[in-house]
């Protein structure tokens, strides 16, 4: 039983399972529920280590043997900001992968489309293979698509609220016409909705606050990778879907056998 | 990547093969995914003979995707024909140019009656069609639509492919929509059918459709010509193409036609070696389609008679050609020339619009601004 790798700008991962670096209570907790987790990415916010060449505790905790480290621009507002962040954090953690996430509103986190956009297209141009993290707007994400995002990130609900799928409807726009994978981005709040996710065709999930806050993160760690397994499992295997709708009366096609 | 690479990663028959393989409960798992989570696998068993018991369920499921995106509308088009003159030589069609008859190109003076004529009879929208030579390229479109731009709010084209750069410059003359029948994905038919000319090329025919996305031009046409090939390959092909276009030129809309052999005049080539397409068959791919698409539009020609067309219309079709002539100056000026193809439906558009204002249905004659195509202000249009 083993299910299709996702391959993003080339790169392949056999866990569909992304994993925040935030909201541990200790690195060692964090380096269990990684290990729990099965992931191979992870996102480091680059407001969080330390780029001045000296050790940095997280860094010395994650095993870069094991994960592919994606650093993320939380923080900035506009797209100059995150530009400049994008380039810090490429000469710190010698990595050109970015997950671009720009929020003017320190309140609710909620990224903004036009800055976004526009700093994809200056970081793509630059070399980066940008994973933007945005509403689930599926005209953006085309836009985002067309200006070389290597894949987008849009939210199922609003950063750390644990609501699970609330963008669904608009999460099914964004699969079925986008050409690069889909990563359900914030608000999953249980292994039941990164489930979910998967069985509707998402190609990865980035989960951060349900691993970090729950009583036991290692525990959830571990519920969460199941999860994503079931999901991804059963999209490949094909849900049988709902009955169909019973028939109306008066039937469309009988004159079709009169003709013979 | 576009879609001729991807056209090259499918074996024609071995998809054909495939689709005879699906089993009632590959349908049955399709027909529960019908409309926005319907896969290209799923679609192909939707194609297949096991699908057979499933038609009537099929068009029920289509008929109620269509309303729910259209309504209980049909926009109504009619062809106008500019040229016969033809330099390819097409096994199936009338203007081949082996068939040594009188060719015609349309005046200035005789597309103004050709305008005229069709909107005396309500048309709004016309769909210029011309056969393939070098009189009437670009610049003689270009003219054409300059000239009939006055009359209808909406002008779309059915000729020869053309360069990217070619379709910018007609987007930019009002050209709004553009149809192109691969005629068959199946290479081996194709060059059995497509004997000489440019249309012999058959990559550059398939690459179309991307020229037309790169050029911005807001709806693209496909069709297959149902006949040459394995049917459900065809109609297989023609959905993996619609399903690409709607991913990567995500601003267009899309609409499929489904063109059968007719009778013409070629001698030689009778048209009755066609693969047999029957009108049931006809139904199932249409149904198909809309369960693939509920977006794309779906065109039901007058190369089908009036008694299938009105029971067929209400199974996910929405446009119909009326009254058509497929000749250059039918409607006015040279009603004898040289005609492409017979039809099969002589009722005129005031008929076919009264019998579906009958059933419960709108006939649409208007639904286009030429102020979208920013090329002429609303107010210097003839009403």
């Amino acid at each position: 039983m083993s299910a299709k790798p996702l391959v993003i700008a080339g790169v392949e991962f056999s866990s569909r399972l992304f994993v925040g670096t935030g909201k541990f209570s200790s690195s060692a907790l964090m380096r269990a529920s990684l290990a729990a987790s099965g992931t191979q990415l992870v996102t480091v916010a680059l407001r969080r280590v330390r780029t001045d060449g000296a050790a940095d505790d997280l860094l010395a905790h994650l095993d870069l043997g094991l994960y592919r480290l994606l650093p993320n621009t939380s923080g900035v507002r506009d797209a100059r900001e995150a530009v400049l962040a994008a380039e810090l954090a490429r000469e710190a953690l010698e990595t050109n992968w970015l997950k671009l996430e720009i929020h003017p509103d320190p309140k609710y986190l909620m990224p903004d489309p036009v800055e976004t956009l526009r700093a994809t297209e200056e970081l793509v141009k630059r070399g980066f293979v940008v994973l933007p993290y945005v509403h689930a707007d599926p005209v953006l994400c085309k836009r985002l698509e067309e200006a070389g995002a290597a894949a987008v990130m849009p939210l199922g609900a609003p950063i750390g609220s644990n609501r699970g799928l609330e963008s669904r409807a608009f999460l099914e726009i964004i699969l079925a016409q986008s050409r690069v994978p889909v990563v359900v981005d914030a608000g999953l709040g249980a292994p039941s909705h990164a489930a979910a996710a998967l069985e509707m065709g998402a190609h990865a999930v980035l989960v951060n606050t349900a691993i970090a806050a729950a009583a036991d993160p290692v525990g959830m760690a571990g519920a969460f990778r199941l999860g994503v397994e079931a999901g991804r499992l059963a999209w490949e295997a094909g849900l049988a879907g709902l009955q169909s709708e019973v028939r109306a009366t008066s039937p469309l096609t009988e004159f079709l056998t009169e003709a013979g | 990547m576009n879609f001729v690479e991807i056209w090259r990663q499918h074996d024609f028959r071995a998809v054909g093969e495939k689709i005879s393989r699906s089993t009632e409960a590959d349908v049955r798992r399709a027909m529960a995914r019908a409309g926005r989570g319907l896969g290209i696998d799923d679609f192909g068993a939707l194609l297949s003979p096991a699908a057979a018991p499933f038609l009537e369920e099929m068009a029920q499921a289509s008929r109620r995707l269509t309303v729910r995106r259209f309504g209980r509308t049909m926009q109504l088009y009619a062809p106008l024909y500019l040229s016969n003159a033809c330099a390819n030589v097409c096994t199936y069609c009338g203007f081949s140019a082996l068939n040594r008859i009188p060719r015609k190109v349309l005046t200035d003076a005789e597309i103004v009656a050709e305008a005229e004529a069709l909107r005396a009879l309500g048309f709004d929208h016309v769909l210029l069609v011309t056969g393939e030579t070098g009189r009437v390229g670009r610049d003689y479109l270009a003219n054409a639509l300059r000239l009939l731009r006055p009359y209808f709010s909406s002008l779309s084209i059915e000729v020869q492919p053309l360069d990217q750069a070619d379709y910018a410059a007609l987007a930019g003359e009002g050209l709004s929509a553009v149809l192109v029948y691969q005629e068959t994905y199946d290479a081996a038919a194709y060059s059995r059918h497509h004997l000489s000319g440019p249309k012999a090329d058959i990559a550059y025919r398939l690459a179309t459709p991307d020229r037309l996305g790169a050029a911005g031009i807001k709806k693209i046409g496909l069709g297959a010509l149902y006949g040459l090939s394995d049917w459900r390959a065809d109609a297989w092909f023609l959905g993996l193409h619609i399903r690409y276009l709607e991913q990567r030129y995500w601003r267009a809309r899309t609409s499929i036609s489904f063109p059968r052999l007719r009778p013409h005049e070629q001698p030689g080539h009778p048209s009755n070696d066609a693969v047999p397409f029957s009108e049931r068959d006809l139904v199932q791919a249409a149904c198909a389609l809309r369960l693939l698409s509920p977006e794309a539009e779906l065109s039901l020609s007058t190369r089908e008679s009036a008694a299938f067309r009105d029971r067929a219309f209400r199974l996910g079709f929405t446009a119909m050609s009326a009254g058509s002539r497929t000749n250059p100056g039918g409607y006015a000026s040279a009603p004898d020339s040289l005609e492409q193809f017979a039809i099969d439906d002589p009722r005129s558009p005031g008929e076919v619009a009264s019998f579906l204002r009958s059933q419960g249905y709108e006939p649409v004659w208007k639904d286009w601004d030429p102020t979208y195509d920013g090329s002429q202000p609303a107010k210097e249009l003839i009403s």
